[in-house]
């Protein structure tokens, strides 16, 4: 056990580990909280297609060699997600399929540019980072930290200030609609929060695990519990608890970031899956 | 009741309804009066459900035009509509439902003030849904489902609402409360609009009938008129043979 913390001692006296912790931690409260709506409207899926949208546009943005890759990778995806939940209500392609197109098409596209214009030497190391995320997490620079940290402040105030008509429009969206409330303008700020949420989360976990970052604790904490506020607030702890703990086991193990959160929270979500169990035998 | 004519509320001239340039139903004209309860009667297809979004607003007439008077507005109509999958297994509270029909009064406030709770509050209590506002939807009866949404309607709106098939999947009795239900807020003073399959109901409960066939309106008046004129009786005949 004092080996264990001599070792954590040692990995927090660097600034690198603290900001990966940060970061990660943000990121973990932010997907939760925009992941209930998204499982709730069926739209469970659209995390992974917009993250392989953000893994072409990672491609694009190497080509251009820019110095910092977000962008072209946020305005990318940002219209990406608004055109995907848009068709979700009336479109010639209905929406899964159009999810599943956006997104092969978009790794296809991606992974073609990369071997074309490869920005290292190391094509497969470099997809292997994008896709898993890996240990760009603990590379993470001052300014990096800081996007993260305005942007979650951004996504965590605009869901706060729009909670209820986050609510309203996903439990009844022609309900709000004929009560006179502009519901595409909610439904467009959801497309850009989420969107915003998965470029941060590239650097977490890599655009193939982000969808577990989303929809595993919301599913969790819809096993228990039953009303919408306190579904919330228990994915976001779910989710933070599942990030942190994540972090420090694949800093003692050595093992990958992004897979070590998203199997914290497949073990969570089995164990809520037990508990609800039990509470519907008392009930 | 039937047949006296108040304010009028609503006005349709001519309407023509479609989606995707097609038109589904045309030379559609009725009246709604302040405290009438008319109901929309037409088989599947009929453009019923079409009719019901052009009123709300969720889309153009293709043709016509709707006239709001009266003191009624668009979004002042208080809409129970059909459940949706994604409602079946939603956690939501009893509370929290109800509370989402202000949402068009609070504008850009980010939460609900202390007059739109007790409006709430009070709908709960006025439909006898008060003990289970802590509840979770997804776990009641289909009636108390329908009074959950019906009280969310009347949070919208206090003068008009528009019912889309209030009664469909509930059992037998639910089905005769939800209509006295219905038919108790009429009597209060609230103008109803419902759509409806069942003839049965639709000529003991309505004041109006609206009977729309394929592509025209068939009838448009008084209940006793409808059922004097014969327009309903294939109708009534085909229901009565589908229900055994």
């Amino acid at each position: 056990m004092a080996e264990i913390f001599q070792k954590l001692q040692l990995y927090f006296s660097y600034p690198f580990v603290w900001y990966a912790l940060i970061v990660g931690l943000l990121i973990a409260l932010c997907s939760s909280l925009l992941g209930v709506t998204l499982v709730l409207k069926r739209f469970s899926y659209i995390g992974d297609g917009l993250s392989h949208v953000a893994f072409g546009a990672m491609a694009v943005a190497g080509i251009f060699g820019l110095t910092n890759n977000n962008y072209i990778v946020i305005p990318m995806t940002v219209i990406s997600a608004i055109l995907l939940l848009r068709t979700g209500q009336n479109a010639k392609i209905n929406g899964d399929a159009a999810i599943a197109m956006i997104s092969v098409g978009a790794l296809a596209i991606g992974y073609l540019l990369m071997n074309k214009f490869p920005s290292s030497a190391n094509i497969s190391g470099d997809v292997c980072t994008t896709l898993f995320g890996s240990t760009s997490i603990l590379t993470l620079r001052q300014d990096d930290v800081i996007l993260c940290v305005v942007m979650s402040v951004i996504v965590i105030a605009a869901f706060l200030l729009f909670y209820h008509k986050i609510f309203a429009v996903t439990f009844d969206e022609n309900f709000v609609r004929a009560s006179g409330v502009r519901a595409n303008v909610y439904n467009l700020v959801i497309a850009i929060i989420t969107a915003l949420i998965i470029v941060l989360a590239m650097n977490l976990v890599g655009s193939l695990l982000i969808s577990a970052l989303i929809i595993f604790p919301a599913l969790s904490a819809m096993r228990v519990f039953r009303s919408f506020k306190s579904v919330i607030i228990c994915s976001a702890i779910v989710s933070v608890v599942c990030a942190g703990s994540g972090i420090f086991i694949s800093i003692l193990s050595g093992t990958p970031v992004g897979s070590t959160i998203v199997a914290a929270d497949i073990a969570v979500f089995l164990i809520f899956c037990i508990i609800s169990l039990f509470i519907r035998r008392k009930a | 009741m039937s047949g006296q004519r108040g304010t009028p509320q609503l006005i349709c001239e001519d309407l023509s309804l479609g989606y995707d340039g097609e038109t589904v139903a045309e030379n559609i004209n009725f009246t709604v009066c302040e405290g009438n309860y008319l109901c929309i009667l037409g088989e599947n297809g009929s453009g019923k459900s079409t009719l019901i979004k052009t009123l709300l607003g969720l889309k153009k007439p293709i043709g016509g035009e709707i006239k709001h008077c009266g003191g009624i507005k668009q979004g002042d109509i208080g809409y129970l509509p059909q459940q949706t999958a994604v409602q079946k297994d939603f956690p939501a509270s009893v509370r929290e439902i109800v509370y989402s029909g202000c949402i068009a009064k609070c504008g850009l406030r980010p939460f609900y003030s202390k007059a739109e709770k007790a409006l709430a509050d009070e709908m709960m209590g006025k439909l006898g849904i008060t003990e289970l506002s802590r509840r979770c939807y997804r776990e009641l009866s289909g009636g108390q489902q329908q009074r959950v949404l019906l009280a969310r309607a009347l949070c919208a709106a206090q003068k008009m609402l528009l019912l889309d098939e209030p009664v469909t999947g509930l059992d037998p009795k639910a089905q005769a409360d939800m209509y006295e239900l219905i038919s108790t807020l009429n009597n209060e003073g609230i103008t109803v609009i419902m759509v409806s399959h069942d003839f049965a109901a639709a000529t003991h409960y309505a004041s109006h009938i609206l009977h729309i066939g394929a592509h025209t309106q068939l009838y448009y008046g008084t209940t006793e008129g409808y059922l004097e004129s014969g327009v309903g009786t294939a109708f009534a005949e085909r229901a009565v043979s589908e229900n055994g």
